[in-house]
């Protein structure tokens, strides 16, 4: 929809202060837009030249530009080798590779990414992080679509997670720390009565048992884990380990979809 | 609308489609079949009748309802291309991406008719320039002069011809951009042979007489529905429905 591909059912959406819905608007948000579909779509019979140079002709590029910036698309991309041979003889990751370059053929101001590591082998998955982090560094806008919540964390500045409607929008650690923050988890030899209630007296966060395994919900850990230690020490707990983690982007992920559910 | 865009999205469909032998074999194939076929069987006519007055005759009667098959001809050839032109894309997913870039509908749809347009046109001239040649070789002793070119034969390659392959370009551009699949496109947008081969009918019927004023009549009422089918085409090609409805 903000491609300007189908048409916004109602609500009002703008990129790069044009406005999607307006016809007018419509041909200029598309100008300023790379898209790296999910499926890469490039004409597979012709060269990973022809695609690019279609293209460029397709976003108004002229001849000088075109000559420039496929040459510098092609060999940041590590393609430059397979110019003239034909996108369908491609890797997926190759291809995908492709798209990228593609997209930004124009050199666009927002680059849309729908599922860019999706299908492809490890080794190609990271090629494309990579490539997604060096634009990142050019000051490219991009507008990330992933089911790859691991992904997403290491890679985007703001995240918004969607599930029918737009659910919450920040930074990975906000999303993370909307969930409950980080837990302190202490390994006994036994949990006993005495431990619960002295780590209960301490009234922090959220306190559950598994097993012989406590964890407790702590704000600042640096400060709240000498007390919870000491306090554990003091009721006769025998310590194994400690470790302090820290919910994840899947757990607020989660957390928002229940939400929604048992609403 | 800029025509210079138009040009690219069917340069970029003649790279495609050169690399398609099954597509340039099919374009090539059937009108110089049909040349070959013509050719045969004018001679067949001048042969039986030995010559004389009475083949001729009959031949003079033939000859432009052979000639009619042209526009027959250009009405079927856009169909391998233009059922291409939007379902081939979907096909290969490339439709997407090119619906993203700053072009118009009318100049995607523009540059998909000069795809399917020009190679059609190439074609049918071909096979008739061959047609008409070997003709002419063959009956020039029985006519005492060359039959081809004359007016019908032009109205019919010059004007017919064209208005048929556009009306076919447009059905078939609607067509496939309503279908999912390649064959269901193409079987489809054969039906755009109908109009022509009942002209073809009706001339054979002697409901209509071939001539160049008929073709002519012809023309001017294919141009209207070509005018009508334009104006149908752009107002079916909804980019939404093109990439959210198809399966």
């Amino acid at each position: 929809m903000l491609c300007c591909l189908i048409s916004k059912t109602s609500g009002t959406a703008r990129v790069a202060g044009y406005e999607v819905g307006n016809a007018v608007d419509s041909l200029k948000i598309r100008k300023l837009i790379g898209l790296v579909p999910d499926n890469v779509g490039l004409y597979e019979s012709l060269s990973a030249y022809d695609n690019l140079d279609f293209y460029g002709k397709f976003y108004d590029c002229t001849e000088a530009q075109r000559r420039e910036s496929i040459p510098r698309f092609l060999k940041m991309l590590g393609l430059w080798e397979k110019k003239d041979a034909a996108a369908g003889t491609f890797s997926k990751g190759m291809k995908q590779k492709l798209a990228i370059a593609r997209a930004l053929i124009h050199d666009p101001q927002i680059l849309f990414m729908d599922e860019p590591t999706a299908n492809l082998d490890p080794e190609a998955a990271v090629a494309v992080r990579e490539i997604i982090l060096e634009l990142k560094k050019q000051r490219k806008t991009i507008f990330l679509n992933t089911h790859n919540l691991d992904e997403a964390q290491r890679i985007c500045d703001r995240i918004g997670i969607l599930n029918t409607k737009l659910r919450a929008v920040g930074t990975p650690e906000e999303l993370e720390q909307s969930v409950r923050g980080r837990m302190t988890v202490v390994q006994l030899e036994r949990v006993n009565e005495a431990v619960l209630a002295a780590l209960k007296d301490l009234r922090l966060g959220d306190l559950s048992v598994e097993g012989n395994r406590i964890s407790v919900g702590v704000t600042s850990p640096e400060k709240e884990n000498p007390t919870i230690l000491d306090a554990i020490f003091r009721a006769g707990g025998r310590i194994q380990s400690v470790n302090v983690v820290g919910s994840t982007l899947e757990d607020a992920y989660l957390r928002l979809v229940r939400e929604k559910e048992k609403a | 609308m800029r025509p210079s865009k138009s040009w690219d999205v069917a340069s970029k469909d003649f790279r495609v489609f050169l690399r398609k032998k099954n597509v340039i074999v099919s374009m090539l194939a059937f009108p110089l079949v049909i040349a070959i076929l013509l050719t045969y069987v004018a001679g067949f006519v001048i042969g039986r009748a030995g010559g004389g007055s009475a083949g001729s005759t009959a031949l003079l009667l033939l000859l432009p309802s052979f000639t009619f098959y042209y526009a027959i001809v250009a009405s079927i050839l856009p169909t391998t291309i233009a059922s291409y032109s939007l379902v081939g894309e979907k096909v290969e997913k490339s439709l997407e991406p090119l619906l993203a870039t700053p072009m118009t509908d009318e100049e995607i749809l523009f540059g998909k008719g000069i795809a399917a347009f020009l190679p059609a046109m190439l074609a049918t001239y071909l096979g008739a320039s061959i047609f008409m040649v070997s003709t002419d070789l063959l009956t020039r002793d029985a006519f005492g002069y060359y039959y081809f070119p004359n007016l019908g034969a032009g109205t019919i390659l010059l004007l017919l011809a064209p208005l048929s392959a556009i009306m076919s370009i447009e059905v078939n551009v609607m067509i496939s951009s309503r279908v999912s699949d390649v064959r269901v496109s193409q079987q489809l947008g054969l039906l755009t042979v109908f109009p022509m081969a009942g002209i073809y009918l009706a001339g054979e019927l002697g409901l209509l007489s071939f001539d160049a004023i008929t073709f002519f009549v012809i023309s001017a009422f294919l141009l209207i529905v070509d005018l009508l089918l334009l104006y149908a085409t752009r107002a079916t090609f909804r980019r939404d429905e093109i990439l959210t409805k198809w399966k």
